[in-house]
């Protein structure tokens, strides 16, 4: 049976070091069997959050190497030789150990405005299969929030956490605006409120997305393209002055966003 | 009422665990007024419904328009084996295509028919094509679609909090619960009109398993605690297709779908076994031969289903059958082959997320290879006994609802009935326990010696030394259910575990816990593992009565169904409410069936 060291972050927000762990690795392991095997033997305190250990819940995010992984979809043989180095995400605040606070998203998600749709015949929505897809590809999401991790704008930027809804946000906010049913329109609500100008396309979220939706390509860049429509066009800034608008802003619809 | 040593919140409804089940009550009782709180041990969005993947069973005849809540409420008594409440199996049937439909309106996407309406495919069990689906990945639409509905309704979830016992008022009516925070381990109390459980199963206690680290039983430990009584713990699903090789993803699950879509099962010989296993009861619906199974995938009228769809119990017998004759493979599984009989591009399109599973656990190409599979422990029928139409306990206040309630799948559940499962009875849940609360029954006063006591057994590892580590008695635990209260059981082995299972209740009173109580995984699981013993306690006394084999419960030395063990469920109750209290099991009568239900059974047997 072969043998890897395994070097883990442990602390909390106070602070923290690297403790080495050298333990059987078998084949076919991925990095959270042999953290759970860290916990069951010398560390049965050692944090690490984790569900369904098969790429489904996107709990068990975590810097692998220094890269953002699922730690249950991350095989040991396909890491390099020498020892496995495993932190936190960096943009979120340390509970403990490999445990971060990620409230930062779930205080995103409650300022989304809901889904506006028209009232449901009696058989039901009438969609097609075209018109869901493009939809159904962002709700691919399994919210492991490896996106804003890696995410430069809040990264590196604590303070633009209040302007700026990251990545996995925006391929929300793209999703509601794709939706067929959605009469709700957060345009201008996503440039002034949620930071969407803040993204310099950079692809950084793309590629660390474990269900390889198209982040920056499919849902930020038509996002962007379609709040520059409704902001510099010069009809629209007309309309905006001289009369009441007639798609409904976050503000009026029926579900408004918490302060 | 005392004030509380801890933090204190108090609701009009209090939601244990946040899938499907109690999301769908949390909206029901927001959309009543009334104040809700929900406590989950993980995240929001993490719960085991998001494991889901083939779809939502609901007769919407949208491709099949034979289908209707008669032949629906026909397939799931016949799957569960005639011992489910029929009167929850037939509420489901009726209920489903509109819970289905009214997650559109909260922003659901289905994949569609031609026509634009929401598309549906086949399943073990089912007649015709009724599973509402999203790819591969149905139970994350769900859990995604009812957790933004509740989030934009202003709910309040409290994240990474473990609920250790719920607590009563003085004459035994529920008044709420205590819990601590993972993040902090501090304690925190709920004061609560009324509280529903839908904390999920129980398959943490099995060792080749597809559930995750929070399937332990609380909901079902919690509620025979609290004077509920528990049926059916001895039907647990062991679904037939789970990963067996390597051996670190041992039971990580393989969805039906895979079968659905044109998969078929074959031994090391190449033989397609499943034609020698076909019972009775379904001989009429199933093909013959291999080339009227093949026909059937191609147009459902010119042959038979293939046996490949048989009830997931059916299936799962027959491959360890196979397995143990020595036509296995090297990994102690059999072949689940797809890549020979559909396209590359058919196989990425329609099982995009088994594909990826396969090749990047397993290094398996399964466009090309075949895969190795075999039972893996995945579903508890059993739970806590309610009544059909409000989720009700015999607790005054207390309501379950999904994998934790018993009665709607019977013997064994059709695969599919779990999501739609969650979302009817989620609501009557919620529905039922805001009728409570708004008609003014609610508790008076709050036991605060339950909570003292709950607070001093959860912090007594931490003053325990030289103990033993948690995580050994829940791997000694998880082989031993697996060895002699599995797949298929013996009476001598059932007794073995019956008193197996008190060394682990005393192993369990001597734990001891390393390290502090903010996040402290190893003391997390110290506070589950009363839950795991007592509904590892509960399903072997099952098993051990139920001297018969039907569904998720088969016995090598009573090999067949016996008329007489059909008529009644086996239920537990714990006198005292103790967590080692002496568990009573007796014969509880199944309730009869109107004429006109018996009827729609006995149509195209």
């Amino acid at each position: 049976m072969a043998e890897v060291t395994m070097r883990v972050w442990r602390g909390d927000a106070s602070g923290g070091n690297f403790e080495d762990y050298t333990i059987a690795q078998n084949e076919g392991e991925v990095v959270l069997d042999v953290i759970h095997r860290i916990q069951a033997t010398e560390a049965p305190d050692l944090a690490c959050r984790w569900n369904c250990k098969a790429g489904k819940c996107g709990s068990c995010a975590a810097e692998i190497n220094g890269k953002p992984r699922l730690m249950c979809m991350t095989r040991m043989d396909e890491l390099p030789e020498g020892p496995v180095t495993v932190t936190p995400m960096k943009t979120f605040p340390i509970i403990r150990d490999l445990v971060t606070d990620v409230s930062f998203n779930f205080a995103m998600a409650e300022r989304v405005p809901a889904l506006l749709p028209p009232p449901m015949p009696e058989d039901g929505y009438r969609m097609f299969q075209e018109d869901v897809e493009r939809g159904q590809e962002f709700r691919k999401c399994i919210e492991c929030f490896m996106c804003q991790d890696v995410c430069h704008v809040i990264r590196d930027h604590e303070e633009n956490k209040q302007y700026y809804a990251g990545p996995r946000f925006f391929i929300r906010y793209a999703e509601l605006e794709m939706h067929p049913l959605d009469q709700n329109d957060r345009r201008e609500y996503v440039r002034e409120d949620m930071g969407l100008g803040y993204c310099n396309i950079t692809k950084c979220c793309t590629e660390v997305c474990p269900e390889h939706i198209k982040i920056t390509d499919n849902a930020i860049i038509p996002l962007k393209e379609r709040v520059v429509d409704a902001h510099y066009d010069p009809v629209a800034w007309l309309g905006r002055k001289i009369r009441r608008r007639t798609k409904r802003t976050s503000a009026e619809a029926g579900v408004q966003p918490t302060p | 009422m005392t004030t509380s040593p801890y933090e204190h919140h108090e609701y009009d409804v209090l939601i244990i665990g946040a899938g499907g089940a109690g999301l769908r009550a949390a909206i029901e009782a927001k959309q009543r007024g009334l104040s809700v709180g929900i406590v989950t041990k993980s995240l929001l969005g993490k719960a085991h419904t998001v494991m889901a993947e083939g779809g939502m069973a609901a007769a919407m005849g949208n491709v099949s328009s034979e289908d209707n809540w008669q032949v629906h409420f026909r397939d799931t008594m016949r799957g569960g084996k005639m011992l489910n409440n029929y009167r929850m199996a037939e509420l489901h049937a009726k209920e489903s295509p509109d819970r289905v439909r009214e997650l559109e309106q909260w922003g659901a996407l289905f994949d569609r028919t031609k026509d634009g309406k929401i598309l549906q495919r086949d399943f073990g069990g089912h007649r015709y094509a009724r599973l509402a689906h999203v790819g591969d990945r149905t139970g994350l639409e769900l859990i995604r679609t009812l957790q933004q509905k509740v989030v934009s309704m202003g709910t309040d979830v409290f994240m990474e909090c473990k609920v250790l016992q719920l607590v009563h008022d003085e004459s035994g009516r529920i008044a709420g619960a205590v819990a601590y925070w993972r993040p902090t381990g501090e304690f925190v109390t709920f004061a609560a009109k009324s509280v529903i459980l839908a904390s999920g199963g129980v398959g943490k206690s099995w060792k080749f398993t597809s559930n995750s680290w929070e399937s332990t039983g609380d909901g079902h430990a919690m509620a025979l605690w609290a004077g509920a009584e528990l049926i059916d713990m001895e039907c647990i699903q062991f679904h037939p297709t789970g990963m067996v090789w390597p051996l670190s993803v041992r039971g990580l699950l393989v969805t039906e779908g895979v079968r659905g879509d044109g998969g078929v099962l074959r031994n090391s010989d190449g033989e397609r076994f499943m034609f020698n296993y076909v019972a009775d009861m379904f001989r009429a619906e199933t093909a013959e031969s291999e080339e009227e199974g093949d026909r059937w995938y191609e147009d459902h009228s010119a042959g038979r289903r293939p046996p490949e769809l048989l009830p997931r119990d059916e299936v799962a017998r027959a491959i360890n059958a196979e397995v143990k004759a020595g036509r296995g493979t090297p990994h102690g599984g059999v072949y689940l082959d797809i890549g020979t009989r559909r396209s590359a591009e058919y196989i990425r399109r329609r099982l995009p997320s088994m594909y990826h599973q396969f090749m990047e656990l397993a290094g398996v190409d399964i466009t090309r290879e075949a895969m190795e599979i075999g039972p893996t422990c995945h579903y508890i029928m059993g739970g806590v006994k309610v009544d059909a139409d409000t989720a009700a306990t015999k607790v005054a206040g207390l309501y379950a609802a999904g994998e934790v309630a018993g009665g709607m799948h019977g013997a064994n559940r059709l695969g599919g009935n779990s999501l739609s499962d969650l979302v009817v009875f989620g609501r009557r849940a919620g529905l039922a326990a805001s009728d409570y609360v708004e008609g003014g029954a609610g508790p008076s006063g709050f036991n605060w010696g339950e909570v003292e006591s709950a607070v001093a057994r959860a912090l007594a590892p931490f003053e325990n030394e030289g103990g033993e580590n948690p995580y050994d008695i829940q791997r000694d635990l998880q082989e031993m259910m697996q060895a002699n209260v599995g797949i298929i059981r013996t009476g001598s082995e059932i007794d073995l575990a019956i008193s197996e299972l008190e060394t682990f209740t005393e192993r369990v009173k001597n734990i001891s816990v390393k390290g502090g109580r903010a996040y402290n995984p190893g003391w997390n699981l110290a506070t589950d593992l009363p839950s795991m013993l007592t509904v590892s306690k509960c399903t072997s006394r099952g098993a051990r009565d139920r001297k018969e084999s039907r569904g998720g419960h088969t016995r090598e030395d009573f090999p067949k169904a016996s008329a007489e063990f059909g008529t009644f469920n086996l239920a537990h109750t714990i006198a005292g409410g103790a967590w080692d209290g002496e568990i009573t099991t007796e014969r509880s009568a199944l309730l009869t069936m109107p004429d006109e239900l018996k009827a729609l059974l006995e149509e195209g047997k």
